[in-house]
This record gives C-alpha cells, sequence and structure tokens, in this order.
C-alpha cells in the first residue's frame, strides 16, 4: 500500500508536464464543448453552471486524489513541489478574486495612480527572495511563527506571530469567500448565501484532506483556468480593435484615444475639466509621498504575507526556492500587465460609445450591470429603480392618484428612499406607473434618467462623465460583451474568476489553520501529540476556521471587506522586521523581536483603528490633522466644523462618521499605515536587541546554517533537529 | 569547511543582496519620482512614465530574480555552500 501510493505518487512528480498538458488541452476542448452548446441553444444559465460546476468537480478531484496521512506530506507538500510549479501555484495563491475581477476596474477609475497596486503587488517578490525565502526554506519550518520561535527563543514570539498571521489572514479569506459568492450569485443567478456555502464546500473539498499537497496540485490547476479566463477575452478585443493579439502592445494606441477623447469631451461640455480624471496623469487620486508609500507597504506586505512565505516551503531545494520566487513573479507578471490594457480598451469603449451618446441608446451591457445595480446613471439603476416602482405600484393601488397622496401613502425605508429622489424623477415614476400600470424598472428607466438629466441642468438628452458610475468589478466582466463574444466566455471568466478567489481562500484557510494546529495547539498545548493526532486537529480547525469565514462572509460585512487592504500593512509592519533581521542581523535577539513585533504592529494597528473609527479622538489627543485633496492641496474635511459637532468623539457606532479614514499623521492615508509600523518595528527590534544580550554561540552558528544551502534542514517533522537555545 | 569560505560566502551573497535591491530600489520608485518628464516621450502610442509603471518596471522585476537565482547559486557553487545536485 505504501509502495504503491509512493510509486504512484512518484509517477505523477515525474509526468507532472503531461499531466498538466492533458489538463490544459482537456479544458480548451471543454471551453469548445461549451461553445458548441450555445451553437445548439443551451441556455446561457446552464453554460454557467456546466462552466463552474466542471472546473469546480476537477478541483474536488485532485483535492480528493492527493489525500494524504503524513505530516510532512500534509505541510509542506513533502518538499517535492518543482521550481515552476510552485511558482503557478504561488500565482493562483496570491492573485485573489480582488486582482481578477477588481485590479483592472480600479486602474479604470485611477488610471496612473492605480498603477501603485500593479507595481507593489509585483515588487514585493524581489524582496521576498532576495531577504527570506531560501533561507526560510533551508531552516526547514512548517510555518512562519516555527521560524520566529526558533529564531528568538520560544513561544512568546511565536504567539505573537500567530496573532499578526490571524490579524491579516483572516479578513483577508473571508474577502475570498465572498468573492465566490458574488461571482456564483452574478453568474449562476444562485442566490449569495448559498452561494458562498457552495464556495466554502469547493475550498474544503480541496483543502481538508491533503492540506498543503492537495491544495498546491489543485492551485497549479486553478492557475492555468484563471489565466486562460484572464488572457482570453482581452486578446479577442485586441484582435478586433487592432488587428494584432497582443493587447499589452496594443492599448498605447488606445492610451492616445483616451487622452485625445478626454479633451474632446471637456470641450464639448459632456466632461467637466476638474472632475475628468486624465488617464495618464500621475498624482490624482494619491499625492507623490501617498503614492510612494503605498507602493513600499504593498511591497513589504507582500514579502511579509505568511500564506505566501509558505509556499516556498514546498521546493525540494534551497536553490528551487529562489528559482521558484521567480517563476512565481512570471505567472503573477503575465496578469498584472494586462491588467492595464483591460482598463484602458474598457475606458475608451466607455468615453467614445456610451458617453456622449442619447440617454434612450445606450448599448445593451449597460442595462444587463445596470439591473445588477453596478452600473448607475444619475444614481439610478435598474435594480433600484425597481424597489420604487414597486412601492409607488402599492401606493397607488392602494388608492394614491398624483405624487402628493403616493408620497404621503409610502412608509418607512421606501418613504425615505422615495423621498430622496428629485421631484422631476419622482413625477415621472408616478406619472409612467399611473399611465402604465404593468410598467417595470425597462419601461420607465428613460423617462426616470431624462427627469433626472434636466433636474441636473443637462438638456442635450446626452450622457455625460459626471452622471455615469460604473462599479470597478464590471470593466472584466463586461468585456466579452462589450467585444461582442458569445456568452462562451462569460462563463470563461465566470470560472477564472472562482478559480481565483478559491485557489487564495486555500491557501490562506490552509494558513490560519497551520499556525492553530501546528504552532498553538502541537507547540504550545500538547507537545506530546501523536502524529495521527496533529492531523485530525489541523483539519478539524481548517473545518471550524473556514465555516467562521464563510459564516462571515455570508452577513456581507462591509468594514471586514474594508479592512482587507489593512492586512498588507499589518503584516509589513508586524513581520517584516523580524523575519529579515532574523536572518540577515545576528545580534537580533528574543526581546528586541518581542518589542520590535508588539510595536510595529500595535502602532500599525492603533493608526488603523483610530483613523478609520475614532477619528475625533486622533484629532483630540494625537495630533492628527485632516488628509488632504491630491490635487488642490485643500484639507479633505473642515476639522474646526465637524469637531464642533456633538458626535464628533464617537467611535465605533458611528460607522459613517463624518471624518472616517480622513485624517492621520503627516497627511499619510490609513491603507499606508505601515509607513509608521515599519520603522516602529525596526527600531523596537534594534534598540532591544542591543539593549539585552547578544544571542548565543549555538544561536549565532544557528544563524550561519540558514544562510548556507549547504547541508540538512534544521528542522524534522515539525521539530528542531538539535537545541539551538 | 574553512571559516574564511563561510566569510567569503556571506560577503559575496550580501554584495549580491545590496545590488539586487539597489536595482529594486531604482525601478520601484526612483524612476517614476520622474513620471512627469518621462511622459513627454511618447513609444508606440505608451508614455514613457506610464509604460515603467505598468509594464517596463515589472519586467526587470522578473528578469532580476531570474538573474538573482543564477548569480546566487553561481556564489554557493563557488564557495562550497551549493546544495548537491
Amino acid at each position: 500500500m505504501v509502495t504503491k501510493s509512493i510509486t504512484g505518487e512518484g509517477g505523477f512528480l515525474n509526468n507532472l508536464g503531461r499531466v498538466y498538458g492533458i489538463y490544459t488541452g482537456g479544458f480548451l476542448a471543454f471551453i469548445i464543448l461549451m461553445a458548441i452548446f450555445e451553437q445548439l441553444g443551451v441556455p446561457n444559465r446552464v453554460l454557467g453552471y456546466l462552466f463552474v460546476g466542471f472546473t469546480i468537480l476537477i478541483y474536488a478531484f485532485i483535492g480528493i486524489v492527493s489525500r494524504t496521512t503524513q505530516v510532512s506530506e500534509y505541510y509542506v507538500a513533502g518538499r517535492k513541489v518543482p521550481a515552476f510549479y510552485n511558482g503557478m501555484a504561488t500565482g493562483s495563491d496570491w492573485m485573489s478574486a480582488a486582482s481578477f475581477v477588481g485590479m483592472a476596474g480600479t486602474l479604470f477609475a485611477l488610471g496612473y495612480d492605480g498603477l501603485a497596486f500593479v507595481l507593489g503587488w509585483t515588487g514585493g517578490f524581489v524582496l521576498v527572495s532576495v531577504f527570506l525565502a531560501p533561507y526560510l526554506r533551508k531552516f526547514g519550518a512548517y510555518t512562519v511563527p516555527d521560524f520566529l520561535s526558533a529564531r528568538y527563543g520560544g513561544n512568546l514570539a511565536r504567539f505573537l506571530g500567530v496573532i499578526v498571521l490571524l490579524a491579516c489572514s483572516f479578513t483577508y479569506v473571508v474577502a475570498q469567500i465572498f468573492g465566490t459568492g458574488l461571482i456564483a450569485s452574478r453568474f449562476l443567478g444562485m442566490d449569495f448565501t448559498y452561494a458562498v456555502y457552495a464556495g466554502l464546500a469547493g475550498i474544503l473539498v480541496c483543502s481538508m484532506l491533503g492540506g498543503m499537497r492537495a491544495v498546491t496540485w489543485t492551485q497549479v490547476a486553478q492557475y492555468i483556468v484563471l489565466i486562460i479566463a484572464y488572457l482570453t477575452p482581452v486578446v479577442i478585443l485586441s484582435t478586433q480593435k487592432y488587428g494584432i493579439p497582443i493587447p499589452e502592445l496594443m492599448y498605447g494606441q488606445a492610451l492616445q484615444d483616451i487622452t485625445a477623447r478626454e479633451q474632446e469631451m471637456i470641450a464639448t461640455g459632456l466632461a467637466e475639466a476638474g472632475k475628468l480624471k486624465g488617464h495618464i496623469t500621475p498624482f490624482l487620486t494619491y499625492d507623490r509621498v501617498n503614492f510612494f508609500a503605498l507602493i513600499l507597504c504593498l511591497m513589504v506586505g507582500t514579502a511579509s504575507l505568511p500564506h505566501i512565505l509558505m509556499r516556498y516551503f514546498t521546493t525540494p531545494s534551497v536553490r528551487d526556492a529562489r528559482k521558484s520566487v521567480a517563476w512565481s513573479l512570471f505567472f503573477i507578471f503575465l496578469l498584472y500587465f494586462t491588467a492595464p490594457a483591460y482598463a484602458a480598451f474598457a475606458k475608451l469603449e466607455v468615453y467614445q460609445n456610451v458617453i456622449g451618446q442619447n440617454l434612450d441608446a445606450l448599448p445593451a451591457w449597460i442595462a444587463t450591470y445596470s439591473s445588477l445595480d453596478l452600473v448607475t446613471i444619475y444614481g439610478h439603476s435598474l435594480k433600484n429603480l425597481g424597489g420604487h416602482i414597486g412601492a409607488v405600484k402599492a401606493a397607488i393601488a392602494g388608492g394614491a392618484t398624483d405624487l402628493a397622496t403616493v408620497t404621503a401613502a409610502l412608509q418607512g425605508d421606501a418613504a425615505t428612499a422615495f423621498g430622496k429622489l428629485a421631484e422631476p424623477v419622482r413625477l415621472a415614476l408616478v406619472d409612467g406607473i399611473k399611465a402604465n400600470p404593468a410598467a417595470g424598472a425597462t419601461d420607465l428607466f428613460n423617462s426616470v434618467v431624462q427627469a433626472s438629466a434636466q433636474a441636473a441642468g443637462n438638456t442635450t438628452g446626452k450622457l455625460t462623465h459626471g452622471a455615469l458610475s460604473i462599479n470597478n468589478d464590471v470593466i472584466v466582466l463586461s468585456t466579452p460583451e462589450i467585444a461582442g463574444l458569445p456568452y462562451v466566455i462569460s462563463g470563461l471568466v465566470a470560472a477564472g474568476g472562482l478559480a481565483a478567489a478559491l485557489s487564495t481562500a486555500d491557501g490562506l484557510l490552509l494558513a490560519i489553520a497551520n499556525a492553530l494546529s501546528h504552532d498553538i495547539y502541537y507547540k504550545m498545548i500538547d507537545t506530546k501529540a501523536p502524529t495521527n493526532r496533529r492531523l485530525i486537529v489541523s483539519r478539524v480547525l481548517l473545518l471550524v476556521v473556514a465555516l467562521i469565514a464563510a459564516w462571515t462572509a455570508s452577513t456581507r460585512p462591509a468594514d471586514i471587506l474594508a479592512m482587507v487592504s489593512w492586512a498588507f500593512s499589518l503584516a509589513a509592519a508586524g513581520l517584516f522586521p523580524a523575519l529579515v533581521l532574523g536572518v540577515w542581523w545576528k545580534r537580533a535577539n528574543a526581546t528586541g523581536a518581542v518589542v520590535g513585533m508588539i510595536a510595529g504592529f500595535g502602532l500599525c494597528m492603533l493608526y488603523l483603528i483610530v483613523t478609520r473609527y475614532f477619528p475625533g479622538f486622533g484629532v483630540t489627543y494625537l495630533g492628527m490633522s485632516s488628509l488632504l485633496n491630491a490635487t488642490t492641496g485643500a484639507p479633505l474635511a473642515d476639522l474646526a466644523k465637524l469637531m464642533a459637532e456633538p458626535n464628533a468623539m464617537d467611535g465605533w457606532v458611528a460607522a459613517t462618521h463624518p471624518l472616517q479614514s480622513k485624517v492621520g499623521w503627516m497627511n499619510i492615508s490609513n491603507i499606508s499605515s505601515a509607513i509608521f509600523g515599519l520603522p516602529a518595528g525596526f527600531l523596537g527590534l534594534i534598540i532591544g536587541s542591543l539593549l539585552t544580550a547578544a544571542p548565543s554561540k549555538a544561536m549565532q552558528d544557528f544563524i550561519d546554517e540558514i544562510r548556507r544551502p549547504k547541508g540538512k534542514e534544521l528542522m524534522e517533522g515539525g521539530n528542531l533537529v538539535r537545541d539551538v537555545h | 569547511m574553512a571559516s574564511s569560505n563561510v566569510e567569503g560566502h556571506w560577503a559575496a551573497t550580501s554584495r549580491l543582496m545590496y545590488i539586487s535591491l539597489a536595482v529594486w530600489l531604482f525601478f520601484s520608485f526612483v524612476i517614476h519620482f520622474f513620471v512627469n518628464s518621462l511622459n513627454s516621450i511618447v513609444i508606440l502610442g505608451f508614455p514613457l512614465g506610464f509604460w515603467f509603471a505598468s509594464q517596463g518596471s515589472l519586467i526587470i522585476f522578473v528578469v532580476l530574480l531570474f538573474w538573482f537565482a543564477r548569480k546566487q547559486d553561481s556564489i554557493d557553487r563557488e564557495h562550497g555552500m551549493a546544495e548537491e545536485d
């Protein structure tokens, strides 16, 4: 049995190219089959289900055949993953639902300034390879806190490491599960809550039985799906528009056309000069300091996130760990350097064929996303209009006859929402429904929008730049429709987005569950636990964490989703100094590490919580001032006025505090809070170390050993091979 | 294993680290300080400053990492610190 599984696996590892080659070919054949189905008249929704169902079945199959009962397979995939494949696995581990669906939208909205994310989420891998991955690989740990404990003697540093890991990974995994729910509900029309739990099942089946081993091989499969899905629509679009299937090369022309059209829109009054952000003009959203601060925080954060670092524990050698980081960045690069092409093509389409069009003759895809509330015109979408129409119809059915009586008949939220509409809009709704009692949102949309346009002083009947609002997610999702591609491509994009969300969720869940089972349970509670009990505990914890994350996601927690961007700063400030100096500075000791981690993480957390939840407190006691507008340099908030308000000092409950995330030190936005946390972490570590005794000779030797690739790992089966303290 | 070898290995490794870090620093930050001047140069429609932030720096990072992996490996071999193949 044992021999059989080893030969079976050896066969798999020796034939990876063939296995994944056949898999990729099979997936392409499946896409063609779906295209044929579509021609034969199979409904779109069925195609959507087939796409998603087929890919998830494959992941589940890989997850199940990769099940394992060996600790080293469970935690580090037996350290047998070749550099190239680990690169792919890291690529899908890293690229989340937000990268796949949201990145192009961010670039669409922010233009040049959005490139801070492209740079920040790629350049960090240089730090991973130069400072950390090879050394952590040589050390031979199962988790990142394992290294902290060995290097800084004992469980306090380990415990702090686990705290930072949980703080940055949990919100992140909730966002991924939320992403699976969103994609499934949008493409398959599933109920959001069911979709969340269906996503959860897809995640668990890939990770629970086989731990890191199963996650690795599903992540490779997921990378292949997500990159095909990401590149296909934009390659076709580039070919249609410019005749050459290399969007990364061809969008230069689109950039020129966008800039020309921006001038034209301002000249013809379709856009206001002060409100239109030039696509290639830098520093309109973030000023210089914030732009570079954000890049630094994202890069250092990338290099400190445990779910990324632990991927490099799985390579066969230190040499492979380095190569693997290079491959990882290559595979990530393929997506990130394509995202700006998506943004440019979509922007040109919107500027040329949407803005300036007659309000009653907009392209069909606008209506599609309007019905999901992702596109609004003058704040109206088909979806939110549907709500008003229902309420007005009920009022008319109840005997109301005109605007006054309808308004009087409405109650509660419906009345508040209706009251917020401009009067001509309310009138248009009531008159429209009186004229045609069966009218739906589509029938009334045009008259409502026309009424809004007139109320806003737009008498041209054409859509202006300021009236249109597009959700970031729409850019990638709508590209197949904009290019006039068959639905099969949309189904492919859905499968790709799902692969991105699932693969990242797998990696994060494993990082969290391993920290809890290995670092907390095995290392701190029951150090004598036998192997099988350790594995059972790991799986139970994985299940529990996954359930909590899915439940949290199902409540659509706006706060938690907003906190995802905190993860990078928290990881950077909490872990980077201790990890890097642990390898690169022999004098770093336990006291220093503990002081540094508490100072860095603590200051970062304080800045985030105060600026977001207790801005009044920050202004009064911590000397914070209003952040400034990037272009005009004017304060974002009138502090003198707002601080005089009775609720100025409120926290938590006032989620809509007028100063929320608008105050800070030195005009640094809280997304870059590691700008304060990083120096605090480094200073704390250095001062704390220098004030206390140098590490022992045994520890110095231990560091020397980590620094040279040659020789055995310093840990085996999750335990140090010798005492180093 | 001679201790001079250990020190030589670490000195060479550190030197490579500083070189890589300098390249990283330049293409992550320094070059983008000059985005406005670079944008006046347009190649294939791409303003050069925009191109560096969206493609150029990324390409440099990828190349840097493959070069770094090779270079470090040859340092390891030179000092007898490499793993067996």
